[in-house]
């Protein structure tokens, strides 16, 4: 069967009319909404955060911080400390700042937990030594990790002097409480690497990180770049330290120390 | 020339076997790693990279045998090394293989291997690695084959093999260089954060290499007709001996840095290899053994009563080549990471099947080197007649 050119130019009119209207329609029904950033993400520069040790005052109130964060990205409780899979947690001073320990410290810090994350480095040496660039740095400050290109080869667990990447040494979904389980979050397979992300995907719908959201104030999060945000405000007034400052990495995560409204 | 393999005595054939034994065995193992995932090995979060790849930095310095035949042989016409030139080349070979095995087998998403190619990341050393791995087995089994064949036919080689042969000279050493920038470059690792690290690869590589070259020498000389010659192994005996010495200086160096500047952090990965930290001993027996065995290796190759016997010699170089696999394997690698970037100790060692699928590694790369040993041997006594 042959077609002539009035009829290929109709033919080839009606499906572009089609082609358009079909996408005007799925646009409506938002099924296109998933890859257009939605209006109210967050944006910034340079996300960090400032977490005001003081205010944590209690088991609960760390723990609140940490299952908020589990919870939602399907962290497994694999039970054996030696392959736990975990994005934040809790360390002593001296374990938290290995080199700035003193023989004669206030009791207050010394038996203070710190609550540990991944630090979204500004020049993070995780992302320098990828072979596959399964982790890398956002425009906006935020280390990511590719679970679907990592290799497993753990050359980023090696260059991370914070210790804040995990690896799945075997099957994680067992290891998640189907009860618990949040479906809008993916489950990881066996032999990737993985790590806070700074709840990326919470900032894309304009909603802080989960763990800042469950501080009760104690964690700023913010736009280290802006010098109107409440986090640099809070840098300006009090004394913070950051993990391992020496290295260069410059990590993204400052602890106010100290306690009390001005210390 | 394949064929030559294919044909040998009952003791050439039950060596094969007895290797595709190991090799089978750890393949069964692996492929149990392959379905259960890394859990079956006993690395953990704090311990990432053990068994696997403390091999895979050894066989890097295994792989540098040819070069230190090469250099004599064809930069300084240094003729005795004619007949070991091509064992050197074909350790290399299989030495490579067995490294990128051991890079494989540590991997966590091996299906995934072809994303280094896929999405290659120039800033990752270890993109790198795999370039200059590769590089060198092409360039070791180009040289080797062709140099061989040409041997075969009663010619001369080729023109276009000599500049490959001079680019595999320090193509050679950008294989230690390289491996060992996987370590000195991370930051926060602190006996692996040093300048020497790759001059202290290359002279450990220089003294293992060789060393091992000797014993396949003496093996050679023994199971088959072709000799390698008495100068060119004492030649190789001497280098080792040399290398060796400025592999234990190299370490010695890191030694006073750590302790006479008294920085904690540098003195605790040490503390812990060769002492221990809050009793946790796991490696100290195993780094005073090389300990042991180095400086008596030293004495014996120093020596030139010693290094002039034939079984003193192999005795020496067996001790030297244990003492840098413990060294450059386990005691970098492992001692790399404790203690963690917590400063906490927690410790590593290998499981059943780990050691399975590393024994099956090593097998392989031994059945591959009888091969090409096999094949080189063979022409190498048809032309002698």
């Amino acid at each position: 069967m042959s077609i002539n050119r009035r009829e290929f130019i109709r033919i080839a009119g009606i499906s572009t009319i089609l082609g358009l209207g079909g996408s005007v329609i799925a646009d409506k029904l938002g099924a296109a909404s998933e890859v257009l950033p939605n209006e109210k993400a967050l944006k910034g520069k340079h996300w960090g955060m400032a977490i005001d040790v003081g205010k944590l005052k209690t088991d609960a109130d760390y723990r609140k911080c940490i299952d908020a964060c589990h919870d939602i990205h399907n962290v497994p409780d694999i039970g054996n400390p030696k392959e736990e899979v975990k994005w934040i947690w809790t360390e002593s001073y001296e374990h938290t700042f290995p080199g700035l320990e003193s023989k004669f410290m206030s009791e207050s810090v010394e038996h203070k937990p710190f609550m540990v994350l991944c630090n979204h480095c500004e020049n993070p040496a995780c992302a320098r030594v990828c072979p596959t660039k399964a982790t890398y740095k956002r425009n906006d400050g935020l280390v990511m990790q590719d679970m679907h290109r990592c290799i497993g080869c753990r050359f980023c667990m090696a260059a991370c002097p914070f210790g804040a990447r995990s690896f799945n040494w075997r099957d994680p979904r067992p290891f998640i409480k189907k009860e618990k389980e949040n479906k809008e979050y993916p489950t990881r397979m066996k032999g990737v690497v993985e790590k806070c992300t700074f709840c990326f995907e919470r900032l894309a719908k304009g909603l802080k990180p989960a763990c800042v959201e469950a501080s009760g104030g104690a964690i700023v999060f913010g736009d280290l770049e802006d010098p109107d945000s409440e986090i640099r405000e809070v840098l300006r007034t009090r004394y913070t330290l950051r993990r391992k400052a020496e290295l260069g990495t410059g990590p993204s995560i400052y602890y106010v120390i100290g306690g009390g409204e001005h210390a | 020339m394949l064929e030559k393999a294919l044909v040998g005595s009952r003791k050439y054939w039950t060596w094969v076997f007895f290797l595709l034994a190991v090799v089978g065995v750890g393949f069964l193992a692996y492929l149990n790693q392959f379905t259960t995932g890394l859990g079956i090995t006993g690395l953990s979060r704090d311990v990432t990279w053990g068994l696997y790849i403390a091999q895979f930095t050894f066989l890097v310095g295994v792989a540098a045998s040819a070069v230190m035949v090469v250099i004599p042989y064809y930069l300084h016409d240094y003729k005795k090394f004619g007949k070991v030139v091509i064992l050197g080349e074909f350790l290399a070979v299989s030495a490579v293989i067995m490294c990128l095995l051991f890079i494989f087998v540590d991997l966590g998403q091996p299906m995934r291997i072809m994303n280094v190619v896929l999405h290659p990341a120039p800033g990752s050393v270890m993109f790198w690695d795999a370039v200059v791995l590769n590089g060198y087995l092409f360039l070791n089994l180009i040289i080797g084959w062709y140099t061989l064949g040409a041997e075969k036919k009663g010619v001369k080689p080729e023109g276009w093999v000599k500049p490959l042969i001079y680019l595999s000279i320090p193509w050679a050493v950008s294989i230690h260089t390289v491996t060992a920038f996987l370590y000195a470059g991370l930051p926060g690792r602190h006996l692996w954060l040093t300048a020497i690290m790759a001059a202290r690869f290359l002279a450990s590589a220089f003294a293992s290499g060789p060393a091992l070259l000797i014993l396949l020498c003496l093996i050679v000389r023994k199971v088959s007709k072709f000799d390698p010659g008495k100068e060119a192994i004492q030649s190789l005996a001497k280098i080792v001996t040399y290398a060796m010495c400025a592999n234990v200086f190299f370490f010695l160096l890191e030694v006073f840095t750590a302790f006479y500047s008294g920085i904690p952090s540098h003195q605790h990965p040490i503390t812990y290899l060769f002492f221990g930290i809050e009793g946790h001993t796991n490696l100290v027996p195993w780094m005073w053994t090389a300990t042991v065995l180095a400086i008596l290796s030293i004495i014996l190759l120093v020596n030139p009563r010693t290094r002039k016997n034939e079984t003193t010699l192999a005795f020496a170089a067996a001790i030297l080549f244990i003492a840098a696999w413990i060294d450059k394997g386990m005691g970098l690698v492992v001692g790399g990471f404790i203690p963690n970037p917590f400063e906490k100790v927690v410790e590593y060692s290998p499981t059943a099947p780990e050691v399975a699928i590393t024994l099956g590694v090593w097998a392989l790369g031994f059945l591959i080197l009888t091969g090409l040993y096999k094949i080189a041997i063979s022409i190498k006594e048809e032309t002698a007649t």
